[in-house]
């Protein structure tokens, strides 16, 4: 019974979750984006602007916009804010020295109106390389502590192996659907 | 054209434009649309096309309306519907100027670009150019290199085409992608071809060597685009045109060639570079049969071309047209009316007067039925008609007064107005009917500009006429009826009546009178203006300030003006010292022009006026009082080229050396010229050309006083050019280290003589009497034997020593020069000479008068 229930809201509630990818630039963004989109590691070039696309994960449908991360360009995050219902914020585990800006970024983003509902995913990304932050430091060094009123998540990733980004979407998928 | 005027009868009973009454602000509104989740395609691009029907119909968009409308457009992205994603490339272009930071969809851009949709490639590659600056091409340009070469037609001509816009902002960019273009040269596919052709020539624009080696390569090796063989004849002809020397031969060789390819295209653009090459092609006979076989073509355009070829050839080469009557004949009833109307204007142009009537009547059975703008051109071939058979003024006369009662916009009847106005002014026999065709006219004129000049017309020529007072009734009903500006025109015309027609005078003055009440302040003062001076009575006053009155160039008088009030506002100003206006240049028009073409008349004194306002001190020398063409002071072909223009003020006059360094890999510095004047001149100041680049035009002045006596004022200065030489490089002009070495260079003598001091021009018609009217001027004559054999030349000799125009000879047997003019200064000085040829060559007897009799010598001395 339930199944069936659930089964109807699917149909009803058909609308597309809206997601944005945000980061610093060379944090991985767009490689997330495709390999989500396509399962494969795609040879990708500075994003000037963004790239959206559909991603159908697990019979859910979204739709995700890839911002590009450069600092001209993360002026405009702000336009594309409207009506979203999750934020991917990736982080370059290896680049210590800019793990500050992108704390800065982050808090300057959540301030937004816009985005007082979005739910947030932290990945920690580029985990394959050497001498990276782990997770837990990451974690620390976003101040994600001091984050309140705020259903967030933090995973380690992979994009180019592909690990970690299963368990972060399940658990969006889970988030999202459990909001409603 | 049957279907035409269905289609357009159709659209009159619908409904009417759906887009006819947006509203900016609503469309605006309905852009935030955009921002909602999931996409409606339909909706969206709806409200795209409404902003995009806004913007083409030249609504206005601040920045930030066109930004929000623009970012709101990239949500867009997110729908995948081909259509829409089409209309949001287009609204992405036309915004991409009017808005900002529009580089945010660059990556979105690349991707349609490059990737599998073809609908979207070509369209993105557009959309991306067009928001795509010089700093941002480097990150595309591997993008549109490939797409160059691209295999899909669409999409490479996307990319040539957008490369020839980008080559205007980033021309050494785009001439990176020449190799990939000249690849595409090759393509297959027609526009490819064509486009490619246009990028590759257009990169080498300014390098004729290079031009020369394209040309020469692909006449070879033919192409198979008609379209690319097209420019290629264009730009064969245009070396053909630049050279003109033999080596252009092969090009005509192969543009001749061009005459008997396939399509009817190229056939076309070959005849047509043919007969437009300035330096006559060996024979023009294959080219106009040509034309003459398309005038008999079934189809409209063909047969356009051809009449429309043939027409402008007529100016050129009347008697290569001539052969084609018979097939112009057959057009002039040509169901297309402007083929009709091009064979029947070029036949009046060629053919003979017992045609004339024959054509007018064909002319006058579809005049109404065609547009303006060809109506435009039958009455400039009635016109020249007018002067080349002066007696057919009457039907002529009578056709274009029926023309003036018909419809049409102000260019239109304001071209027949010229008619007739030429053919008043040309043809004395002609004069009354012509002026009572204008009378009617402005009876009923709704453009001001028209009427304004019909009535100076009338009040100049009226007065002489037979019978004038029937003019004044019609100018003075004028007064009456219209708007002020006519009106004040009236009272001119009217006043010149009383001037004239002393008979009249007393009806003149109640006219006046009357006029003196009116509403409008310019009427009033001219109306007072005009009755003061008639009620002096005095001849002289009236002629000099009512009939011939000087009309000062409007653009230099304001600036003399303006001089004058920031300078010395409480002097006197002297309205003498502004140059006139010049007489209109002879307008070397082809037989049909439709294009409407309007160049720019500028006067010299206006050219020059800024670079003079850059001269310390100049305004302390007054205003320009004429400056004089330019004259070379170098050969043609030599290192550096030294033109010499003369400024002659009242008491001053300033040399302008306009020097051009033809060495690449020379930069001249401190550039000044070492005159010798003659005695008594003497140099003020001198402002050098700090700094000569290879081929940048840069000026020295040396402002130099006339001497105090008239007399001393003619002679011939020596003049050289001194400079500093430092070697450059000839690609960046980066002069080399170290100090560079003196050098002078010697330039040709320059005299400095009468015609370069007096603003002269031909008598007026009233000569006699302004002649006698001087006659209690000091005067000075004297007889002189010249040494030229032809009166005729010798009469032309004086003219030039003089400054007079040509038109101031007259006379058949006894060759008389008569013309006046103001010598600087502000002197008035009459000049009358009589030529006859007699044994030892040609006699003159020349005399001057003048109120300053030093000038009436000086010009004695001038011709001696």
């Amino acid at each position: 019974m339930g199944g069936l229930f659930s089964y109807f809201r699917g149909l009803l509630g058909a609308r597309e979750m809206r997601i944005l990818i945000l980061g610093l630039d060379g944090a991985g963004k767009t490689t997330i984006l495709y390999k989500l989109q396509v399962g494969e590691v795609v040879t990708t070039i500075p994003t000037i602007g963004f790239n959206v696309e559909q991603v159908t994960y697990k019979n859910l449908k979204f739709q995700v916009w890839d911002l590009g991360g450069q600092t001209s360009i993360r002026p405009y995050w702000r336009c594309y804010y409207g009506n979203t219902d999750a934020i991917i914020y990736v982080v370059d585990s290896a680049d210590r020295d800019r793990i500050g800006i992108s704390k800065d970024e982050l808090v300057h983003m959540l301030r937004e109106e816009e985005l007082a509902n979005a739910i947030l995913v932290v990945l920690a990304n580029k985990q394959d390389m050497a001498g990276c932050l782990t997770v837990a430091e990451v974690h620390q060094a976003l101040g994600l502590d001091a984050l309140r009123d705020r259903t967030f998540q933090i995973f380690k990733t992979s994009a180019v192996r592909g690990e970690g980004l299963d368990q972060a979407m399940d658990w969006l998928s889970n988030a999202l659907q459990a909001r409603k | 054209m049957s279907v035409f005027k269905r289609d357009k009868k159709e659209e009159e009973d619908s409904g009417g434009n759906p887009y006819q009454n947006l509203d900016k602000t609503i469309v605006l509104q309905e852009a935030r649309y955009f921002n909602q989740s999931p996409v409606n395609p339909r909706k969206c691009s709806l409200i795209l096309t409404k902003i995009l029907y806004l913007l083409n119909q030249g609504e206005k968009f601040t920045t930030q309306e066109a930004t929000e409308a623009f970012f709101a457009t990239t949500k867009l992205f997110q729908s995948k519907d081909v259509m829409l994603r089409r209309m949001v490339y287009l609204c992405i272009k036309e915004l991409s100027t009017l808005a900002q930071d529009v580089i945010i969809v660059t990556s979105s851009l690349t991707k349609d670009m490059t990737g599998k949709e073809d609908l979207y490639r070509a369209a993105a590659i557009r959309a991306l150019c067009s928001i795509t600056d010089s700093t941002m091409l480097q990150a595309i340009e591997r993008y549109m290199k490939q797409a160059i070469v691209d295999k899909n037609p669409a999409v490479s001509s996307a990319a040539l085409v957008s490369a020839l816009h980008l080559s205007s902002t980033a021309p050494d960019l785009v001439r990176r992608w020449a190799n990939e273009a000249q690849e595409a040269i090759a393509s297959d596919n027609a526009m490819v071809s064509y486009h490619a052709l246009g990028v590759v020539a257009g990169s080498r624009r300014n390098d004729k060597l290079s031009t020369v080696k394209l040309v020469t390569r692909l006449a070879r090796s033919p192409l198979k685009s008609p379209y690319a063989l097209c420019l290629l004849i264009r730009l064969a002809a245009q070396l053909v045109e630049d050279d003109d020397s033999d080596a252009s031969q092969p090009y005509i060789e192969f543009i001749e060639c061009c005459l008997r390819h396939k399509s009817e295209m190229v056939i076309y653009e070959a005849a047509h570079a043919i007969v437009n090459l300035r330096k006559t092609a060996r024979d023009l006979a294959p080219a106009v049969s040509v034309l003459q076989l398309f005038c008999g073509s079934s189809k409209a355009s063909l047969r356009l071309a051809g009449a429309r070829t043939l027409a402008r050839l007529t100016a050129k080469h009347p008697t290569a047209v001539a052969a084609c009557a018979v097939d112009l004949e057959n057009l002039i009833s040509d169901p297309n009316r402007s083929v009709a109307t091009l064979a029947v204007t070029t036949l009046l142009a060629t053919g003979a007067e017992s045609s004339v009537d024959r054509l007018m009547k064909q002319i006058s059975s579809f005049v109404s039925e065609i547009s303006d703008e060809f109506k435009i051109v039958v009455v400039r071939a009635i016109r020249r008609l007018c002067t080349k058979f002066p007696r057919k003024h009457q039907s002529l006369a009578a056709f274009l007064a029926g023309m003036l009662r018909d419809e049409g916009g102000l260019e239109y009847k304001a071209a027949i107005a010229d008619a007739i106005i030429a053919l008043v002014e040309e043809n004395p026999d002609a004069k009354e009917t012509g002026l009572a065709h204008l009378c009617e006219f402005i009876e009923d004129c709704e453009h001001t500009a028209l009427a304004v000049r019909i009535l100076h017309l009338l009040g100049r020529e009226g007065p002489k006429s037979r019978q004038p007072s029937r003019y004044i009734r019609f100018i003075y009903n004028r007064v009456i009826l219209e708007s002020g500006p006519v009106r004040a025109a009236a009272v001119s015309a009217v006043a010149q009546f009383g001037a004239q027609r002393p008979e009249l005078l007393p009806n003149i003055r109640v006219l006046l009178a009357r006029c003196q009440l009116d509403d409008e302040d310019e009427v009033r003062d001219r109306a007072i203006y005009y009755s003061a001076i008639l009620d002096t009575g005095d001849a002289q006053l009236i002629n000099d300030y009512i009939v011939n009155v000087p009309k000062p160039n409007p653009v230099l008088l304001e600036k003399a003006l303006r001089d004058h009030l920031a300078t010395r506002p409480d002097d006197i100003f002297d309205i003498k010292a502004v140059p006139t206006e010049e007489e209109p240049k002879e307008n070397k028009e082809a037989v049909v022009e439709i294009e409407v073409r309007k160049p720019v008349l500028q006067s010299l004194e206006e050219m020059y006026a800024e670079q003079l306002s850059k001269i310390p001190g100049i305004e302390r020398l007054g205003p320009v009082f004429k400056t004089n063409m330019p004259i070379d002071l170098t050969e043609a072909e030599t290192e550096y080229r030294v033109r010499l223009v003369k400024h002659v003020f009242g008491r001053h006059v300033i040399l302008q050396f306009e020097c051009v360094n033809t060495l690449s890999d020379q930069l001249l510095e401190d550039v000044h010229v070492r005159l010798e004047c003659p005695p008594e001149y003497e140099v003020k100041t001198e402002l050098p050309c700090q700094k000569l680049a290879y081929d940048k035009p840069g000026s020295v002045f040396v402002v130099v006083e006339y001497p105090s006596a008239f007399l001393d004022s003619l002679g011939t200065f020596g003049a050289t050019l001194e400079f500093i030489v430092r070697d450059c490089d000839p690609t960046t002009g980066v002069p080399d280290p170290g100090e560079g070495y003196a050098d002078s260079y010697p330039l040709e003598e320059f005299d400095m003589g009468c015609s370069d001091q007096i603003r002269a021009r031909a008598a007026s018609d009233d000569w006699e009497q302004t002649w006698e009217r001087s006659s209690n001027a000091p005067q000075a004559s004297d007889t002189f034997v010249l040494s030229q054999n032809e009166v005729n030349d010798a009469a032309k000799a004086v003219c030039e020593h003089l400054g007079l125009p040509k038109s101031a000879i007259v006379g058949e047997a006894v060759k008389e020069i008569r013309g006046g003019g103001i010598f600087r200064g502000g002197a008035p000085v009459l000049v009358r000479a009589r030529l006859v040829s007699s044994a030892a060559g040609v006699t003159m007897q020349l005399a001057a008068r003048s109120p300053r009799e030093d000038v009436a010598q000086l010009l004695l001395a001038a011709v001696g």
